[in-house]
């Protein structure tokens, strides 16, 4: 009897340190979250540069077969219109796929609004894509390990493993994700992946920008022109307060820019 | 160019209206059937606990209904299946779950604490018929000439009963013992199936009504509510259909072979089963709904009383776009109603048949106004949308997740249970115990 | 003392647990599993990411035209309009030359009044854009009747 009992205490306190030494081993941040030390997509967006002309918009549906009759998009624009008295009134046509050709800001069904020169303070636009962030939300979500992040960073989605859930489009703050409608699985911005993994492409959106209000970089690359922007001047980011640690840096961000 | 061709429809587009400034992707995309789906989960963990109050504490005056609502929970589960199938983009992936599990993901529990929750349901009916079983394959063979449903019934017995054909005092006593341990072991599986199922809403900190720790235990306890409330008036209409079928001399619902000759046709009988079981089951309710009303009007008022950025939109979607939902159809209809309706003294079967049919109106209405309503402000907190459930379909889409899918996933599982009372019959009343 | 009878059931769940492991085997590619972002954000199926750089481009850029066209390039950078990529006005080279073999000249008002209807918009570089009212100037002509879209200055005409 003493010997079963000593062989089984003993066979539960092994099991039980080893489990407990097997959750620190995984649960090691340093382990957990390796990265590559010599490549980190990021991406710059300048807003005083953006003109709201919408190429990227285009350039993005085109490149990446996102149909353009649908009403989904991997990027767009927004337009802020802050009224001296104070009244912000905000839009985005199609995304910004025609671009920005009328002075109505587009309300949906409370109709077009319009604004008198004389009653604007400031107006600008935001160009906003997928962020590729470091903590990402809508991977931590899905169910079957469908979307994840690649060592340098970028977020992407496994087309053929994807069930359509839709988790990761509730589950991203940004409101980037959607489901392609052709595909019928969750799609969003991959940073041109195609392009800038071959040396020295662009992404299409930055590319046709003729204003330079876009461009990605290698933030570990301390001599990247993005990086130099972001480490020496003053940057923002969107709704850092969901800890998603976005990786696209803004100039000129403004308190009403959510 | 105006690029202007012909629309094409997205998903979610059919039945979302935007207004104001909502960004370019957002619809609700997650509409009727994931109302459903927290719905039919709630009823099938609530009906466990309900029949698991007998099992394991022993509550002798709901002997009858446990032993239905054990049946009944087991018709309502793969119907919990039913409206992810019906969800899902890629329906034929929906394996993956079970292949590939994420657990970083309340999701991806799905896969194995909804066949956990299966296998200890079958398991325990198993050992609540399985005297039941055996009995018939001996009744079922001393018959001098089966029809084509009695060879299929034989097979089928002779297959679920696994062998186990002893049923000595003994062997009766450890199904006993097997049956209090996998009902005990069920209910705090069946408060996780039901509580992961808050966690999916409740974790998602992108959204502004979804994100509160006090979600999963809403929704355990909401989902216990409507279980009981379920079982209360598919016990009633059940027996009022064997009340009926009585008076003319007749049996329903109970295979001839168990009807015992005298009581399951006497109608005062069956009346008074009823009587006694759908009362004290109302008490049960009471309790339960007690506490989800709380918790409730407690996640709101600290929403009011922080008010923090997303709060005006909040609001807005609350107080105005969505007060009929909220105030007038779940609280008052869904709650306050049938809770005075319980509380006033003699209740009558009646009454505690329809508080019930108004708390499962109240359990669809409060999931409804999660699911529904926290995609009803935009992310940009300054737009919102309107989802418009499409009635009649113009295409599988607006079937799917639409009304007819509603329908669909209601009916199953009576159909289901038709079925399985035919195997498991869920009235019969056991001479033991 | 529990009959034997009562494993039955857990015999059949442990044999059900079996056969999806089996099958697990048999359906989840080889390479699925944790990668460097670790189980909350690697994990997935990593022959996927190859897929994802092997996805057909459209756009070259406008390096890729001047091999060609180096004259109309080099007007076109002479001019204001010097920082439009060619891709954006003629859609993208893809094959050009082989296919398609001749691109689309987009001569419609909306492609101009992206950047060129009048909006008023101060702390934003669009108000240095000369801007009109599309629907006052110049109604249903082509904007490239009177301007030049490779060198758009009015006076230099």
């Amino acid at each position: 009897m003493k010997r079963r009992d000593f062989l089984k205490n003993t066979a539960v306190f092994v099991s039980g340190v080893s489990a407990s030494v097997a959750a620190l081993e995984w649960l090691d941040p340093q382990k957990v979250l390796a990265s590559r030390s010599d490549l980190r997509w990021g991406f710059l967006v300048d807003t005083h540069k953006c003109v709201g002309c919408g190429f990227c918009v285009k350039a993005c549906k085109v490149e990446n077969d996102i149909p353009v009759e649908a009403n989904v998009t991997r990027t767009w624009v927004e337009r802020y219109v802050i009224k001296k008295d104070g009244k912000v009134l905000m839009d985005s046509p199609k995304g910004a796929l025609n671009g920005f050709t009328s002075e109505d800001i587009d309300q949906n069904q409370s109709g077009m609004k319009k604004v008198a020169d004389e009653e604007i303070a400031q107006a600008f636009f935001v160009p906003k894509l997928c962020n590729h962030c470091d903590t990402p939300a809508c991977v931590q979500v899905c169910p079957v390990g469908a979307t994840y992040q690649a060592a340098d960073g970028v977020v992407l989605v496994d087309r053929k493993w994807c069930i359509g859930c839709g988790y990761c489009i509730m589950g991203c703050p940004y409101g980037v994700r959607f489901f392609h409608p052709i595909e019928n699985v969750a799609d969003k911005c991959t940073f041109c992946y195609h392009r800038i993994s071959i040396g020295g492409g662009n992404t299409a959106c930055a590319q046709a920008c003729p204003f330079g209000a876009r461009q990605i970089g290698n933030l570990r690359d301390p001599n990247d022109p993005v990086t130099k922007v972001v480490m020496n001047q003053r940057v923002g980011v969107l709704r850092d307060e969901y800890g998603t640690k976005p990786q696209v840096f803004y100039l000129g961000l403004n308190k009403e820019v959510h | 160019m105006v690029e202007q061709v012909a629309q094409m429809v997205v998903h979610g587009e059919a039945w979302t209206v935007k207004d104001l400034f909502v960004l370019p992707n957002e619809y609700v995309y997650w509409s009727i059937q994931i109302v459903m789906y927290p719905y039919m989960t709630g009823l099938v963990a609530g009906a466990f606990v309900l029949s698991s109050l007998y099992h394991v504490f022993g509550v002798e005056k709901l002997k009858q209904i446990a032993r239905f609502a054990l049946v009944f929970s087991f018709a309502l589960l793969p119907v919990a299946m039913l409206p992810l199938l019906l969800h899902l983009m890629q329906p034929f992936r929906g394996i993956h779950v079970l292949m590939t599990p994420h657990f970083t993901s309340a999701i991806s529990a799905f896969g194995i604490v909804f066949m956990t929750y299966a296998c200890i349901v079958g398991a325990e009916i198993w050992f609540v018929y399985r005297e039941f079983i055996v009995d018939s394959i001996h009744r079922l063979k001393g018959l001098p000439s089966l029809s084509v449903f009695g060879r299929l019934l034989l097979l089928v017995y002779k297959v679920i009963s696994l062998g186990a054909t002893d049923t000595s005092r003994e062997a009766l006593e450890s199904d006993h013992k097997a049956v209090k341990f996998l009902a005990g072991l069920g209910i705090p599986v069946a408060c996780f199936l039901h509580g992961y199922a808050g966690f999916i809403f409740g974790s998602v900190k992108a959204n502004a009504l979804w994100m509160t720790p006090l979600m999963p235990v809403i929704f355990i306890c909401s989902a216990i509510v409507s279980g009981i409330a379920l079982c209360i008036i598919s016990y009633y209409i059940f027996m009022e259909m064997r009340k009926w079928a009585a008076k003319r001399g007749k049996n329903i619902l109970l295979p001839d072979a168990m009807a015992h000759g005298s009581s399951a046709v006497d109608y005062e009988h069956l009346r008074s089963v009823q009587d006694h079981e759908v009362k004290m089951t109302s008490r049960y309710l009471l309790i339960f709904m007690t506490l989800a009303i709380t918790l409730e009007l407690l996640d709101m008022i600290f929403r009011g009383y922080t008010a923090v950025k997303s709060w005006d939109a909040l609001r807005m979607v609350i107080y105005e776009h969505d007060f009929v939902k909220i105030f007038i159809m779940q609280y008052a209809i869904g709650n306050a109603l049938p809770f005075i309706l319980l509380l006033i003294p003699g209740v009558t079967v009646r009454r505690a048949a329809l508080a019930s049919i108004l708390v499962l109106f109240g359990v669809l209405m409060m999931r409804w106004n999660v699911v529904i309503g926290g995609q009803a402000f935009s992310l940009t907190f300054n737009g919102f949308m309107h989802y418009q459930l499409p009635i009649i379909p113009h295409n599988f889409e607006t079937f799917k997740e639409g009304l007819g899918g509603a329908m669909l996933v209601i009916a199953t599982p009576f159909v289901l249970f038709y079925f399985l009372n035919m195997i498991f019959p869920a009235f019969m009343e056991s001479k033991e115990h | 003392m529990l009959k034997p009878h009562v494993w039955r059931p857990l015999f059949v769940v442990i044999g059900i647990v079996v056969l999806i492991l089996l099958f697990r085997m048999v359906y989840v590619p080889s390479d699925f599993g944790v990668q460097e972002r670790g189980y909350t954000f690697g994990y997935h199926r990593l022959s996927n990411e190859q897929e994802w750089k092997q996805f057909p481009g459209k756009y070259k850029d406008s390096n890729y035209c001047n091999d060609c066209h180096e004259e109309k390039v080099a007007s076109l950078n002479a001019s204001q309009h010097g920082m439009i990529p060619c891709e954006n006005c003629h859609g993208a080279a893809m094959n050009h030359p082989e296919n398609p073999e001749q691109l689309a000249i987009d001569r419609s008002r909306e492609l101009c009044i992206r950047c060129h209807s009048r909006l008023y918009m101060p702390s934003s570089d669009r108000n240095d854009i000369p801007g009109i009212l599309p629907a006052e100037h110049n109604v249903g002509i082509e904007c490239s009747e009177c301007h030049n879209p490779h060198n758009p200055s009015l006076e230099e005409m």
